[in-house]
């Protein structure tokens, strides 16, 4: 049986937040820093290759936001980190949404957004030992 | 590039349950069960309420 205290003696030494800021900012970079080079390849290739598709679908990339859906779109966009500030300096998604496919890759480049915050906690936890 | 409404369906819940997978259980036959679990879970439900919405329409 694996105690708390097996799991935290497991936690590693230095800066405690550095893998969820890592994460957060490079998809999978959190699990990198922690050596689990396994699970940081699968989610940067599934938060990456999410993003990217919702771009080639012609998706939106939020810049402001002047009403709460607006609010939350941006918020799950900037989940994207680096990505997201490269696609705006790229000024990529910016054309308005005319097809269909569009409005999925609006969808898939927020919810890429919410799973890089899901990733970056998880590497956190990780880091603190309350996961293993 | 354009999917199909199934194909974006199909890619969606990849991703998703990758990701869902890895960070939601410990061992790495847990996070392959539960990865597959979501991703039948999801196209499942995309399916099923595909349906419902078709037969509400008629």
């Amino acid at each position: 049986m694996v105690t708390q205290q097996d799991k935290s003696a497991g936690a590693g030494k230095g800066f405690v937040y550095l893998p969820l800021i890592a994460g957060w900012l490079v998809p999978g970079a959190g699990h990198f820093v922690l050596k689990k080079w396994g699970r940081g390849a699968l989610l940067t290739a599934s938060i990456f290759g999410m993003f990217v598709l919702g771009l080639a679908m012609q998706g939106k990339i939020y810049a402001n936001a002047h009403e709460i859906l607006e609010f939350l779109g941006l918020a799950g966009d900037m989940g994207t980190g680096l990505l997201y500030i490269v696609g705006r300096a790229m000024d990529l998604g910016s054309a308005p949404v005319q097809v269909t496919t569009a409005d999925w890759g609006t969808r898939f480049i927020v919810v890429a957004g919410l799973l890089n915050i899901i990733a970056a906690v998880d590497a956190h936890n990780l880091r603190t030992g309350r996961k293993s | 590039m354009h999917p199909s409404h199934f194909a974006a369906v199909l890619l969606f819940a990849l991703f998703t349950s990758v990701v869902f997978g890895i960070t939601q259980r410990e061992t790495p036959a847990r996070m392959l069960r539960y990865g597959a679990y979501c991703f039948v879970m999801f196209v499942g439900a995309a399916i099923v309420l595909s349906w419902v919405m078709a037969l509400i329409a008629r």
